[in-house]
């Protein structure tokens, strides 16, 4: 299974193993991961999943779509790599992606 | 692991929250969460859009899967109804006898469905819609072609007649309000409701009284009161749900309109919080008290009563927002719009999809119906927990960007 790390803001990292088609989301509530809260469950409705998609990785997930790029626009301490996890799905190809969280998702 | 006990009753989306919760703010005794139906707690919301359209399957419906719960050492008893509550001995007792005895308790109820006793309710092919279950059955009935008669124009029912236009069916919602969203929405939103959903093909009839459910053994038709006969081959009825309150009552705690708790969750006895759908509780930014439906107020509620079980007491004071999916509609609800007396659109509800409506009490903003319209969504949420003031005149301009707006 495909393996994701979540380096919290202070440096703590966890590497979770996720089934392919998982979100970034998902792996980090399904594991307990704090940092990411997820309020709506996935809907791009509340933005409270926001991570920062380590520089090495940003080509390979790719960018947000309108929605979500406008929601981005409202997280605290929006980044050129920040994306909402609900919206980033896990494949073969992310296979050791590596996201940074914020302090806050709100 | 120490011999407190905490056991969480009702085995819902405050239910999850509190049980995590609990443990991250430090709860080392037990936790058992009991519940009615036979599944880990799981987002309701997808259960009138994707779960319904059968865009979702069950599994990816669970909050978090059954391996959070063993790894964080939370117990399901699933399948299992509370029945009795006892406050003086400290304990639950469960529909097949089993006592239960607690240190702390939380009843995360939830909501039951108002039901409607018209002649023919009990026919096949008529359903309400609330658990997983009930969407189950509804899936057997479903199918290009077929016809449903939905009763209710409220978000439930129009999220249900929207899957269903998805799923090739032939689609009429009667509400007997003169409008949709009548309860929770300014006019013009509901015309926009009822204008996109026309151009999807469902036909919504308002002022409609219905008169009765006709059908032998099941559902075939619909008479309404003016003696209109509407064809179906399922009846989907949303009007509305009741705080679920029996146990707290029949216990002797507070209640009205739901279990009446304080900021930090407690309800009238000091070993007992509530949380989601199923309390009554303050709301400062609004100075009243709201029993809210939704999935925000059940997580945020969830996370202040862990805290005041760990000993930490951390006032409630989250902004209430909502949101619903019909069609490529993206609806964002931040605020309660209850008690406005102006409403300031940005965009047009008449033509397009995309527009928001903000809700004024004077000079005051309540809340905001943003339509595909994230950015509006968001500012709203920040201006008002915030408590930045809005310019109506500049949300009103689209050419003004929307942080402008504020101050």
């Amino acid at each position: 299974m495909p393996s994701v790390t979540f380096i919290s803001h202070d440096g703590r990292e966890q590497e979770v193993h996720v089934p392919v088609g998982t979100t970034v989301m998902h792996a980090a509530i399904d594991n307990g991961v704090s940092g990411i809260l997820a309020d709506c469950g996935g809907a791009c409705s509340c933005a409270t999943c926001h991570c920062f998609v380590d520089e090495t990785w940003t080509a390979r997930v790719g960018g947000a779509d309108e929605v979500e790029a406008q929601m981005l626009d409202f997280v605290i301490d929006p980044q050129p790599n920040s994306r909402l996890s609900c919206q980033i799905t896990i494949t073969d190809e992310l296979d050791g992606l590596v996201v940074r969280l914020p302090a806050s998702q709100f | 692991m120490n011999s407190e006990h905490a056991v969480i009753v009702g085995a819902s989306h405050a239910a999850g929250q509190l049980g995590a919760s609990l443990r991250q703010g430090g709860w080392e005794g037990r936790i058992s969460i009991v519940g009615e139906e036979a599944i880990a707690p799981y987002q309701r919301p997808p259960l009138s859009k994707a779960y319904l359209a059968g865009e979702k399957h069950s599994d990816e419906l669970l909050i978090r899967p059954a391996t959070f719960y063993e790894k964080s050492g939370i117990d399901l008893v699933l399948g299992s109804r509370v029945t009795g509550l006892d406050c003086r001995a400290k304990t639950v007792t469960l529909h097949d006898g089993a006592i239960i005895p607690y240190s702390k308790l939380a009843l995360t109820t939830g909501a039951r469905v108002r039901t409607l006793s018209l002649p023919g309710h009990d026919l096949d092919g008529v359903f309400y819609l609330r658990d997983l279950a009930d969407v189950d059955s509804i899936r057997g009935f479903v199918g290009p072609g077929k016809s449903a008669v939905i009763i209710g124009g409220g978000y439930i029912g129009l999220e249900t007649a929207a899957s269903m236009r998805k799923l090739g069916m032939e689609v009429t919602v009667l509400e007997a309000l003169p409008r949709v969203l009548q309860r929770v929405t300014a006019p013009e939103v509901s015309a926009f409701y009822s204008r996109v959903h026309g151009e999807e093909g469902v036909r919504i009839i308002t002022d409609a009284a219905v008169d009765s459910l006709e059908g032998s053994g099941s559902i075939e038709s619909v008479k309404l009161a003016d003696g209109t006969s509407l064809k179906a081959d399922i009846v989907v009825i949303g009007v509305g749900v009741m705080p679920a309150t029996e146990l707290a009552e029949a216990a002797g705690l507070a209640v009205d309109n739901g279990i009446v708790v304080d900021e930090f969750a407690r309800t009238s006895d000091p070993d007992i919080v509530a949380a989601g759908d199923c309390t009554n509780h303050y709301n400062p930014i609004y100075d009243r008290r709201l029993r809210l439906e939704s999935v925000q107020n059940a997580t945020d509620q969830a996370k202040t009563a862990a805290s005041t079980l760990c000993g930490k007491l951390e006032a409630y004071h989250a902004l209430p927002w909502f949101w619903s999916d019909q069609y490529d509609l993206k609806l964002q609800i931040a605020g309660l719009s209850q008690g406005f007396d102006r409403v300031v659109l940005r965009g047009r509800s008449d033509s397009g999809r995309s527009f928001a409506a903000f809700y004024f009490s004077g000079d005051r903003l309540l809340a905001v119906d943003a339509i595909n319209k994230p950015k509006e969504f968001m500012m709203v949420r920040r201006a008002l927990t915030t408590g930045m003031t809005a310019d109506p005149g500049k949300l009103a301009d689209e050419a003004v960007d929307i942080q402008q707006a504020f101050a």
